[in-house]
């Protein structure tokens, strides 16, 4: 049986794990590689790694973190954070990963997810989106960027289908409203994304306790959930999130 | 000495990595020759079955597969790998090795099912070495948008199926004949029971 993903996301900043609220302050919480593992050991069935280094020259700790993770965990993980060019995702691929994951840039430049999906094949080329309720836009939701300072003008569904077109396989839907508060995903917004396109939909932002997965993963109808604050710091261990949407009827992987 | 085959194949940095885990002895190339007289091959491989065995045609690596299967020592395909040892792809109408009979055929439209197909799935196995100590029903993880049939062309059961999956249709997740296995997904990235399944055919497969 073909079984929901749940994926735990991980924002590395020169080499730390951190966790910030609504993108303003954040705390180390942990090493990025020692995290993984032990989600692995947990569980869980694909990571994500954001890097959210600000300064360009200690971007190169970031690879190191990858190459260490990918020596040590054997489920497929995904890297995020600072991806712009050709040569920014070969990076990351040589390092280990199996998927990039591309946000801003390709908002600012599409060509990168066709580039990137002709090179390594569109499995590789995750579209990484941060949606907010914007009542002018035909969807009702906008694309923002820069960690949510910059708004796009572009309509979360038009884009959404316009990067499935460009060579996008996957979409990282994040709802900038619901993102750090623990109170559930955006439903409707990731309903609406996961219905206008044929590739997987993985819902981001707000989960808080796992009656929220069970929920984005039939109601939201989305393919995969991210995790974070719910189990950085211990709250919920990924067997037993497992263990709750398995009780709701949620196919997942238990072995 | 095992060798993994060097087409340029997306997974063969992870192939390595989990093999070097499992203290394998083994070596990465693009040689023909070195191919043939190795003692166990692995065939990897993420991406287009055209530009692969394009790839494998300039390298001649086709005839050096071909002839490494001819000596009844094991070969072990991996995702696009396990899908050029069939015999012909709709992928771009391309034809394989043929080592295995059968056909890959793109995932039909069915609500519900996305394609790509990108996560875990159960597989359903015959008892056979490569899955030695797996239970039943295990998950693995599977990318891929083209699937192996499980059947013939005469609408047959296919005898080479070896793992069954169901994605909207029954397909082939794995595949044996003779000395020759195959998967669909991606054992180097199935976490400890795919380590099991490589480690199974390092060690005991003969």
């Amino acid at each position: 049986m073909f079984q929901k993903r749940i994926v735990v996301c991980l924002d590395v900043r020169d080499g730390k794990t951190t966790k910030g609220v609504k993108f303003k302050g954040n705390v180390d919480i942990g090493d990025p590689v020692e995290m993984a593992e032990d989600y692995y050991r947990q569980g869980v069935d694909e990571l994500v790694f954001y890097d959210i280094t600000a300064s360009a020259e200690k971007r190169g700790i970031m690879i190191d973190v990858v190459r260490k993770v990918a020596e040590r965990i054997f489920i497929p993980f995904c890297v995020g954070g600072g991806i712009r060019t050709l040569d920014d995702i070969t990076a990351v691929i040589l390092a280990g990963a199996e998927k990039v994951s591309v946000n801003s840039a390709a908002v600012r430049n599409p060509s990168i997810l066709t580039e990137g999906a002709e090179r390594y094949g569109t499995q590789c080329i995750v579209l990484g989106m941060d949606a907010e309720a914007d009542p002018s836009m035909p969807s009702g939701y906008g694309i923002v960027i820069d960690g949510g300072r910059v708004k796009t003008g572009k309509d979360m569904i038009a884009w959404a289908r316009e990067a499935e077109s460009l060579g996008a396989g996957e979409i990282v839907l994040n709802s900038i409203d619901a993102d750090g508060t623990r109170d559930g995903y955006e439903l409707s917004a990731t309903r609406l994304v996961s219905e206008a396109v044929g590739i997987p939909v993985v819902a981001s932002g707000g989960a808080g306790v796992p009656r929220h997965l069970a929920e984005v993963l039939t109601e939201g109808r989305a393919d995969a959930a991210l995790v974070a604050s719910m189990v950085h710091y211990g709250d919920y261990s990924i067997g037993a999130i497992k263990k709750e949407l398995d009780a709701a009827g949620v196919p997942v992987r238990l072995d | 000495m095992i060798t993994v085959v060097d087409y340029d194949a997306g997974n063969l940095t992870s192939v390595e990595t989990a093999l070097r885990h499992l203290k394998a002895e083994f070596r990465v190339s693009a040689d023909p020759d070195e191919v043939v007289k190795s003692d166990k091959v692995i065939f990897p491989g993420v991406g287009e079955a055209r530009h692969a065995m394009g790839i494998l045609g300039n390298r001649g690596l086709d005839d050096a597969l071909r002839s490494f299967a001819a000596t009844g020592r094991p070969l072990f395909g991996i995702c696009l790998g396990c899908q050029i040892l069939q015999d012909h792809s709709e992928e771009r109408d391309t034809e394989l090795l043929g080592l295995i009979p059968g056909d890959v055929k793109l995932f039909p439209a069915i609500p519900g099912y996305k394609v790509p197909q990108i996560g875990w799935n159960t597989v359903r196995h015959d008892e056979s070495v490569l899955f030695e100590g797996i239970p039943q029903d295990s998950s693995f993880y599977f990318v891929h948008s083209y699937h192996l049939s499980a059947t013939l062309a005469d609408g047959s059961e296919s005898p080479w199926v070896c793992g069954r999956s169901e994605y909207g249709i029954t397909f082939a997740a794995a595949v044996h004949r003779d000395n020759i296995w195959a998967t669909q997904f991606h054992p180097e990235k199935s976490g400890p029971k795919g380590l099991k399944m490589l480690s199974n055919f390092i060690e005991k497969v003969k």
